[in-house]
């Protein structure tokens, strides 16, 4: 299935990338989703996690076409 | 209403021209409590330049309509209103704007007061700051504004 990852703040910068796209088993989740884009890398402590622009815990489960986002703690406001 | 603003705004004008589209439209209010967050130029005992805001293009617009029908759901609201910059902000500059209007006092002040912690608690944006020297440095998170006040804890704060 489909899945298109966006990385956002130091995140972003560490990575060197602002996203993947890729098509991944059926069913995966989150976590596994990191590790397929990822695979030398573990996520870091405090990283949030959101499909389709919700947030969601690293064990979701993702569908064909979601939009995935991983990026540090929120600093607004 | 809520809007990002990729260039800098003046708080207070912003104010009375919403006081003036309230009043024209025949709403009536008693009390108005706004937050403005601006710019400091120390961090952590280190000099500000100025500062970036990273933003995430859609979800930080639904958590900021979010947190406003919340606080309007919760509180009795004539109006509100939620300004946040992206992009560069330079020193002494507003950051944010938050402001409510209702009949009276207590709606104002809870509903400002939520509408800004749940903002910082949620809304997906990042501070990079430029430091002396030009060096750069992310902000690393935001304080929890309610340590003592459990009952305001968001709905769906990220963990």
């Amino acid at each position: 299935m489909f899945i298109r990852v966006l990385y956002f703040g130091s995140l972003r910068e560490t990575l060197g990338r602002a996203g993947d796209v890729g098509t991944l088993p059926e069913g995966i989740r989150v976590i596994d989703a990191w590790h397929w884009f990822n695979p030398e890398k573990s996520l870091p402590e405090n990283t949030l996690c959101a499909i389709n622009q919700e947030y969601v815990k690293a064990d979701a489960t993702l569908c064909a076409g979601d939009e995935l986002a991983f990026f540090p703690p929120v600093t607004g406001g | 209403m809520i809007e990002l603003k990729s260039s800098p705004f003046d708080p207070y004008q912003t104010l009375l021209a919403c006081q003036e589209g309230l009043h024209q439209s025949g709403l009536r209010f008693g009390a108005t409590c706004s937050f403005v967050g601006t710019l400091r130029d120390f961090s952590e005992g280190e000099s500000v330049v100025d500062m970036f805001l990273e933003h995430y293009p859609g979800m930080t617009e639904k958590f900021l309509a979010r947190i406003e029908a919340e606080a309007r759901h919760r509180w009795a609201l004539v109006d509100a209103l939620v300004i946040h910059r992206v992009g560069r902000i330079g020193r002494d500059e507003a950051i944010v704007l938050v402001a409510v209007w209702s009949s009276h006092r207590g709606d104002a002040f809870d509903a400002c007061r939520y509408m800004m912690e749940a903002l910082k608690a949620r809304a997906p944006f990042w501070k990079r700051e430029t430091l002396t020297g030009g060096h750069h440095r992310w902000v690393s998170g935001n304080t929890n504004g309610y340590p003592a006040h459990p009952g305001f804890d968001c709905p769906d704060t990220p963990t």
